[in-house]
């Protein structure tokens, strides 16, 4: 950063508040909805870790001959229509649910980021044509891009995970742009560019690192959104594939059973509930926490 | 929020008093829940049991009409009577009848019915029962005299099937959307998706003794709407409700469950055809893998009975085989190990949509998991399942599935060379066509139990059980058959108390 015009005219080489880190994270801890929802983020992924080394008993285990059977010592939760463990059911579904969100916004995010990038930095027509594409991408929900790669490819947790992962490369690409384009209207970004630097090189070093927050916080409410479509897809056949354990198969799987019992169907409910829940208040969360012109008010 | 409560209360208690109002109301008419719609309601063309279920001695008739007890008694023929041999049959038709179009029902439409269903481009279910007809004849108007090329003891009873239906030379194109037959009841309306209705033909030569003026079909899917359809008063029965739902019913006073057996078998199809499942011990593994009692109680809650065989207890013959390839992890992991199959064996598994299928599969995956088989599960719709498995044309790509074959008496099935299993044994089909050709009761069932012990011990496919058919009526309802040999749904004898 030794840019000598930079330098000379005493503007910053980039926006980013160079805040210690202590300041964040006591702010942080003093924010309610940052730590509810990073409590409940915290405890969804911890079940999911646990069932990689632990469960109450064997998720995959049939016993017809204790199935349906009520909360005790030996089934907290009782047991489903197959008589397995209603506990370790959540457990290891949340894992396909983890997997299925980062996996979907992980591609979302990085083909979006990428798309929106080159947009703002390009602009002309290969803005127009990233945009319109993005709008019509954006026109087909998951469910429905989903049902139709499941007709081509047949069901199953990668095409879910692709389906979401689809959808969501237009909400960045959106997200990504504006902001971008706000960026390279600053004057660092004019100096940057008069000190001879090329628009891959201020797209790096100066347009992502700002706009990375905001996309942080996007990601945490794309995360919580692609939790719903994977057990909407789930529910629907199109997911995680049977005997493979996950919320949304095991909410259709309590349908059926309504009438005899209902809190079949409330437990995977409330486990859904709960990830999303924890992951909106901790996009929320980071949403206030991040945002420089919030954290001056403060 | 108690506010809502309240009025959420009062609509509630409104719409009980309600309710014995509307019984009351419709002394003549009923409302019957059905899982699948019918594709059409030509039951000649398409194999699809829901159209059988809809038009079968209701809107179409038949020579003869399969009792509850599976007992043959006359419809349109008055009479019937049979060469020595077994090969000739010659029916007397009723006079006097007509179908819904005014036109009269003779020896022709009986012909043009039976000629139709054997013609080269027919999709009739039963196609090769009519193709088997040496000749079908009439020397005069109320006679039809059928030559089979074989020894046929059962003919009365097969062409009581919705296969058989006597259509009406004219109309017989546009039946599958405007049936004309010359059953008890007319199509109303049909709103695709949703309901049928069936109005009482005024015309019928019995219709003073036809009860309901109206019977409207409502389709419903999905088990937990089926049991809130027939809790709110909103379908009056419920033939063949899903499994699931039975129990709630058998304590409330307001309904009769009814627990019919059935001519079904619910088998795991095994694709003899693919390596390594052309080795009968990798097939005996398979089924000394599947513990058929944990299968009953999780994927038909008990509804069912074990067969070992593709034969149905209490038929001509029947013997129990169950006991032939009995449930034994450790005998089935020595047999793999036996046929030099490395473990885990990788299988696919397709399921079709009923309840029996989808959760028979995850047991089913489960038990040979345990024997180091690793079947891998895949959920298809009916019209894939048919094109990707079944059908006699399509590629039967598949290892394993789960179906039950609901056609009374289909042995037959197994001797045709394109069937889906594959078997193709020469000494089978000799003694099948040994079976037919035999036309004393004692011979024919000392061969059938032969029969059904060949594919016992041929592990021809994973015989798990004979379903039972569960039906939830309204308690006043009257005249619903029990014992279903078929599927079809008798109207004629429905009525309110």
């Amino acid at each position: 950063m030794s840019d000598p015009l930079t330098a000379a005219v005493g503007l910053p080489t980039t926006s980013v508040p160079s805040r210690p880190a202590t300041g964040f994270w006591r702010r942080a801890l003093r924010h309610r909805s940052f730590v509810l929802g990073a409590a409940l983020v915290c405890l969804v992924i911890g079940s999911a870790l646990l069932s990689l080394v632990w469960t109450p008993w064997p998720a995959y285990e049939i016993d017809i001959a204790s199935k349906l059977k009520p909360p005790s010592f030996s089934h907290w939760l009782g047991t489903d229509s197959f008589g397995r463990d209603i506990v370790s059911l959540l457990l290891v579904g949340a894992r396909s649910t983890i997997l299925v969100g980062i996996i979907a916004v992980g591609i979302g995010l990085t083909s979006g980021v990428c798309f929106g990038l080159l947009a703002a930095a390009r602009k002309g027509w290969t803005e127009e044509l990233i945009m319109r594409m993005s709008d019509f991408t954006f026109a087909f929900p998951a469910v429905l891009s989903a049902i139709m790669l499941a007709a081509v490819v047949g069901p199953g947790m990668l095409t879910s995970i692709t389906a979401i992962g689809i959808f969501q490369i237009p909400i960045f690409v959106r997200v990504t742009r504006g902001s971008a384009n706000a960026i390279w209207a600053r004057e660092f970004v004019l100096a940057a560019r008069a000190s001879g630097k090329g628009g891959f090189r201020i797209t790096i070093e100066h347009v992502l690192p700002n706009i990375l927050s905001i996309l942080i916080v996007q990601a945490t409410i794309q995360f919580a959104l692609a939790i719903l479509a994977e057990a909407a897809l789930s529910y629907l056949g199109l997911g995680t594939q049977p005997p493979q354990p996950s919320w949304g198969r095991m909410l259709n799987d309590a349908q059926t059973l309504l009438f005899q019992s209902p809190m079949l169907a409330v437990y995977p409910g409330a486990a859904i509930a709960v990830a999303v829940l924890g992951l909106n208040l901790l996009g929320d969360g980071l949403r206030d926490l991040l945002d420089p012109r919030l954290a001056r008010e403060r | 929020m108690l506010k809502k409560i309240t009025i959420v209360a009062l609509t509630a208690a409104f719409a009980a008093a309600s309710l014995p109002a509307l019984a009351q109301g419709k002394k003549d008419s009923v409302v019957m829940g059905m899982t699948l719609e019918p594709p059409g309601l030509d039951p000649t063309n398409a194999a699809a049991a829901a159209i059988a279920e809809v038009t079968l001695y209701n809107v179409y008739e038949t020579l003869t009409k399969i009792n509850e007890d599976g007992s043959v008694l006359p419809l349109l023929a008055e009479s019937w009577t049979a060469s020595p041999d077994l090969k000739t049959y010659t029916f007397k038709l009723r006079k006097g009848v007509k179908f819904h179009n005014g036109e009269p029902f003779d020896s022709a439409a009986v012909k043009f019915s039976f000629e139709r269903n054997a013609a080269a481009n027919s999709t009739n279910k039963d196609k090769s029962l009519f193709q088997s007809f040496e000749s079908v004849t009439a020397p005069d108007a109320d006679t039809i005299v059928v030559a089979v090329k074989y020894s046929e003891p059962n003919l009365p009873f097969l062409l009581g099937q919705a296969s058989g239906s006597i259509v009406e030379p004219k109309s017989a194109a546009t039946n599958v959307t405007q049936p004309v037959g010359t059953g008890p009841y007319q199509l109303g309306a049909w709103v695709k998706g949703s309901s049928i209705t069936l109005n009482k033909w005024a015309d019928y030569r019995n219709a003073s003794a036809i009860k309901l003026s109206k019977v409207s079909i409502r389709f419903i899917g999905d088990p937990a709407a089926q049991a809130a359809a027939l809790l709110s008063g909103d379908v009056d029965a419920f033939p063949r409700i899903a499994t699931r739902v039975v129990a709630q019913f058998k304590s409330d006073p307001r309904f009769t469950v009814l627990i019919g057996g059935s001519k079904a078998k619910t088998i795991v199809a095994i694709n003899e055809k693919k390596k390594p499942l052309d080795d009968v011990r990798v097939r005996r593994a398979i089924l000394a893998a599947i513990d058929r009692k944990a299968m009953i109680d999780g994927a038909v809650e008990g509804f069912g009975t074990p067969i070992g065989s593709f034969y149905t207890p209490g038929s001509l013959g029947y013997v129990d085989t169950t006991g032939i390839n009995p449930y034994d992890p450790e005998k089935a992991k020595k047999l793999l190990a036996e046929a030099g199959v490395t473990t885990p064996l990788e299988l696919s598994l397709k399921l079709p949509p009923p309840p029996y299928a989808r959760q028979g599969g995850e047991i089913l995956a489960a038990q040979l998991a345990k024997v180091g088989i690793n079947a891998k599960i895949e959920n298809v719709e009916w019209a894939q399942w048919l094109s990707q498995v079944f059908a006699p044309n399509s590629p039967h790509n598949f290892d394993l599935t789960i179906v039950s074959h609901v056609e009374p008496f289909d042995l037959v099935k197994i001797t045709e060379p394109d069937y889906y299993l594959g078997y193709n044994n020469e000494a089978f089909n000799g003694l099948y066509k040994q079976i037919v050709s035999t036309s004393d009761e004692a011979g024919r069932a000392k061969l059938l139990g032969d029969a059904q012990r060949m594919l016992a011990t041929d592990a021809v496919a994973g015989f798990l059980f004979q379903p039972q058919w569960p039906t939830v009526i309204s308690k006043k309802l009257k005249g619903v058959w029990k014992e279903v040999p078929q599927f079809e749904n008798d109207f004629s004898a429905w009525s309110w108390e």
